[in-house]
């Protein structure tokens, strides 16, 4: 039995630490540990609702616009605001937008180098890495010239002996699979992706500002104001940049992200049954298709128990629960209850060993992140949830059919989603399908401002005075790794109790009260690990949910503990 | 090394001479210094890799996406390449204790050589359990690396400042780099939430061309990126001279890029470059996206430049009165009471600033 510690563990946003016990050649029980907390909860409490989007959002600058969102969800629907139709576009987009970025960079930047092995690169040969890109889609930049320049470009760096961000790395491990050039392959589209995510993300900048943390969001609506008739706002000169950019996103991710995560799945497809975890999905849904009070969801909400495909329940958020029985924090009902969000408190405790340290005591608490379970039960959230909920009630139906591609091109089983390599797939078919939708929205907008629709907020409730004196609201929103919540408490106008459940707390969440293991603890399980001191196989496993820890730590405090707001002035 | 300057490696990478003084003029326009392309390019050119690391303590990974953004594509991304960035969570491909001896190698053999980039405020609460990576403390990491660093880029506000973990209450001791490493060599604060790229591009250029460090601000920001008001600088500016402001959201003059400073705009007490550089590529910013400016690159913002949406006079520290209300009501000599109006604003922001320093130099 060999005790691994993978810490930091890179290539994610935040601070993650992995324990496991490895013995006979796989992981036999694993333990999911955040190591950072900022409290960001606690600094939201007595300040102004319409402020809480932008402290929100400071939760996670990768997934930039998530919290904004689901803060402006919550705080609307506790003070009673609807947003009018252009918002409602003007958000899709830039939830579409992030998803579909946020896939692409996590695939190349974040997740790639657990599959590819970019040293042995050097050893391709050009010309049969063309005929494999071309054989795989018909992007223009697949020719001999190109891999060959490409293949210059890696050794003339990796020659020089300073490896940078690549140094020190797992090289020649035994678990790489791909043939040198397939790996040639993937290192010009690492680097091509580079590009593209900058180019790409123009959108939010249009749309917002700025990307990362995006600067239009208002409860009410949005800020971007919208006029064919102004060079100050959104007008046909924007449309058509739009359109322009989703067009070419929509071309990078049909002919290159997609096709690249098959081929090289199909090096792996023993990670098809590996890495399965929990078996319980859950999604709330997003993208509202029209603007009444229960709108269809363009990506749909449910719940999966048991992986079983066959019966999609409905989500009653009302069932959200966090329990700390392993987390850093005390409970006035006792280190076991599990408490709604809106009756959530977290006093931050921290009783782990004193830095430096080289062992968490497991066995106690050893975690920053809560255990959010539904109707008591741990679900994992993200792409694989909302594209096998997508799945099993057949709806979008373009999810349906890439899925469907997908399984017959690998020629494997529906049974192959729930795993690493479901993950990864179910990832990039998501991004297919929502840089598909972009186009819709777009159009909506234009086709409101032919109808001289020019209304961006809900004016009649930005005063305060308006408000009730006291109202509680939830904000849900489909992050790029799962289901997202903001729960929030206002009275006279401040915030008295503010709490997130995030994608990576239900994901990466330490064990519960019954013992019951998270999402990554549990795909961990079985796990294969060539070399303990070369952890290769881990790092997939946990990265195919794409871990966001700075998202997953949060807290409140007890709604009857008395704050007093400090101003420093 | 294998020989390859940068000029060369441009080259074998298919980047023209002409693409290359393209981005050197960029970076000249950045930093202030026109006339400087040529300086910048021989400087560039003969330059070998300077060793970076960065660290991420309680951060978001705003910086270091904002940094993926770097524009005037591949140029920027190329001299991203002729730096060796030994560390970066975010990016690199170790993990674990291969990733935590790259750090530990890199500081050892280059002590007072490798520049250090810090993203995220540093907790001290909880004996450092508020961040720990490979098991060791925030604070105890900062203190070693950024102590045998030849320069310190705080990287965003919350390295700079201390940011959102540091605002009230500060749950968890968070400080800023200055203060959880007291006496750090050459120093230098890219705040902003987040830093934008280009800016953070310019100043690695401003040192591999000038051999020195920019001239700094008061809160040790380069002048190049901070020296002067978004509000100096704003397209908006001929509409607050004339008293035009947006007074609700979508209205005709939201609509049509009236002033937002009835809105909450924080651009008159606030020092960066958004103006002229913009964001992704000059593609927009804040401002020109109809949203009020919230001050996002001034010490401790989240609470000083808090209610957003409240009128800046109204904010703590600038008590200046309701006079944009009678540079509304007035029609006769708007442009001129604007003009006094803003004179006060900033008066009154050195003030505040004057007060602040009294109060830092008492500590």
């Amino acid at each position: 039995m060999t005790h691994v510690v993978v810490d930091p563990v890179t290539r994610i946003e935040g601070h993650l630490r992995i324990e496991a016990e490895v013995d006979g050649g796989a992981v036999k029980e694993a333990w999911s540990s955040s190591t950072m907390f900022r409290g960001i909860e606690l600094i939201l409490r007595g300040r102004d609702p319409r402020d809480a989007w932008a402290f929100a959002q400071r939760i996670c600058g990768v997934c930039t616009t998530v919290h904004a969102i689901a803060s402006i969800r919550a705080v609307e629907k506790a003070i009673g605001a609807t947003p009018p139709p252009n918002a409602r576009l003007l958000r899709n987009l830039i939830m579409a937008a992030q998803n579909v970025q946020d896939h692409v960079i996590h695939f190349y930047h974040l997740h790639a180098l657990d599959w590819v092995d970019i040293v042995n690169a050097m050893s391709a040969d050009p010309a049969k890495t063309a005929s494999l890109a071309q054989s795989l889609s018909d992007w223009p930049l697949s020719s001999v010239t190109y891999f060959s320049g490409m293949q210059d470009r890696l050794k003339a760096f990796v020659q020089r002996g300073q490896l940078g961000i690549f140094a020190n790395a797992y090289w020649g491990h035994p678990a790489y699979k791909l043939p040198p050039e397939a790996n040639l392959m993937a290192f010009a589209h690492y680097l091509e992706a580079l590009d593209w995510q900058r180019r790409f993300i123009k959108i939010h900048a249009i749309l917002g500002g700025k990307n990362p943390h995006l600067q239009s969001f208002l409860v009410g609506g949005m800020a971007t104001p919208v006029d064919p008739d102004s060079q100050s706002a959104l007008n046909m000169e924007t449309i058509a940049a739009l359109q322009k950019l989703v067009v070419d996103g929509r071309d990078f991710v049909s002919r290159v992200y997609l096709p690249d995560v098959l081929a090289i799945a199909s090096f792996y497809k023993d990670w098809a049954s590996i890495g399965a975890g929990v078996g319980n999905y859950m999604s709330y849904g997003d993208y509202p298709m029209d603007d009444s009070e229960h709108p269809e969801l363009f990506i749909p909400s449910g719940i999966i128990h048991g992986r079983d495909l066959t019966k999609i329940g409905t989500v009653d958020p009302a069932k959200v629960t966090e329990q700390i029985t392993h987390s850093w924090y005390t409970y006035t009902e006792g280190n076991d209850a599990a408490l709604n969000p809106f009756k959530g408190e977290t006093n931050p405790n921290y009783t782990g060993p004193k830095p430096p340290y080289q062992l968490l005591d497991v066995a106690q608490k050893y975690s920053w992140l809560k255990s959010p379970r539904y109707d008591g039960a741990p679900m994992e959230v993200g792409p694989l949830a909302r594209m096998l909920i997508a799945y099993g009630s057949g709806r979008p139906t373009r999810a349906k059919q890439l899925v469907d591609t997908a399984l017959s091109t690998l020629k494997v089983g529906p049974e192959a989603l729930f795993s690493t390599l479901g993950r990864v797939a179910a990832r990039a078919i998501e991004a297919q399908v929502l840089v598909e939708s972009m186009d819709m929205w777009v159009q909506g907008l234009a086709d409101n401002m032919g109808r001289r629709d020019y209304r961006i907020q809900d004016n009649a409730k930005w005063d305060p005075s308006t408000w009730p004196a006291d109202c509680f609201g939830y904000g849900l929103h489909e992050a790029p790794r799962g289901s997202l919540g903001h729960w929030v408490h206002i009275n006279k106008g401040a915030i008295v109790n503010y709490q997130c459940v995030v994608p990576s707390t239900w994901n990466a969440g330490p064990r519960d009260a019954e013992g019951q293991p998270g999402p990554y603890e549990a795909s961990l399980t079985g796990t294969p690990v060539a070399k303990p001191d070369q952890p290769l196989e881990i790092l997939r496993t946990v990265h195919s949910f794409d871990p966001c820890m700075a998202c997953g730590v949060h807290v409140v405090d007890a709604m009857k503990r008395e704050l007093a707001r400090v101003r420093v002035m | 090394m294998n020989g390859l300057n940068l000029r060369e490696e441009l080259e074998q990478r298919g980047i023209s001479r002409r693409d290359f003084l393209g981005f050197c003029a960029s970076m000249a326009t950045i930093m202030g210094l026109p006339g400087a392309t040529s300086a910048i390019a021989a400087a560039v050119e003969n330059e070998t890799r300077p060793i970076l690391v960065w660290l991420e303590f309680q951060d978001c990974a705003g910086n270091t996406e904002s940094f993926l953004r770097a524009s005037h594509p591949t140029v920027a991304d190329l001299v991203l390449d002729t730096i060796s960035l030994n560390y970066h969570e975010t990016l690199m491909a170790a993990a674990g204790s291969q990733a935590v001896s790259a750090l530990d190698e890199t500081v050892k053999n280059n002590k007072g050589k490798y520049i250090a980039l810090v993203e995220g405020s540093v907790p001290t609460g909880a004996d450092g359990a508020y961040c720990t990576i490979g098991g060791r403390s925030a604070l105890d990491i900062v203190r070693e690396v950024c102590g045998g660093a030849a320069a310190t880029i705080a990287v965003g506000t919350c390295a700079a400042f201390g940011g959102i973990p540091a605002a009230a209450p500060n749950p968890t001791g968070a400080l800023s780099v200055a203060d959880a490493a007291p006496g750090l060599q050459n120093l230098i604060n890219m705040s902003a939430c987040p830093a934008n790229a280009e800016n953070i591009t310019a100043l690695i250029v401003y040192y591999l061309t000038l051999k020195r460090w920019p001239p700094l601000d008061q809160y040790r920001r380069p002048l190049f990126a901070y020296g002067a008001s978004i509000h100096d600088g704003c397209e908006r500016r001929a509409h607050f001279d004339t008293g035009q402001y947006v007074e609700a959201w979508g209205d005709e003059g939201h609509r049509h890029g009236y002033c937002l400073y009835k809105m909450g705009c924080k651009g008159p007490a606030t020092s960066q470059n958004c103006p002229t550089v913009k964001w992704n590529e000059g593609t927009n910013w804040p401002i020109g996206c109809g949203h009020p400016c919230i001050g996002c690159a001034e010490p401790n913002f989240w609470d000083t430049m808090t209610p957003f949406y409240g009128r800046l006079p109204n904010v703590a520290g600038f008590d200046v009165g309701g006079w944009v209300d009678t540079v509304g009501l007035s029609l006769t000599g708007l442009a001129a009471a604007g003009v006094v109006a803003h004179g006060v604003i900033q008066a009154v922001r050195h003030r505040h600033e004057t007060d602040k320093d009294q109060a830092e130099s008492k500590k």
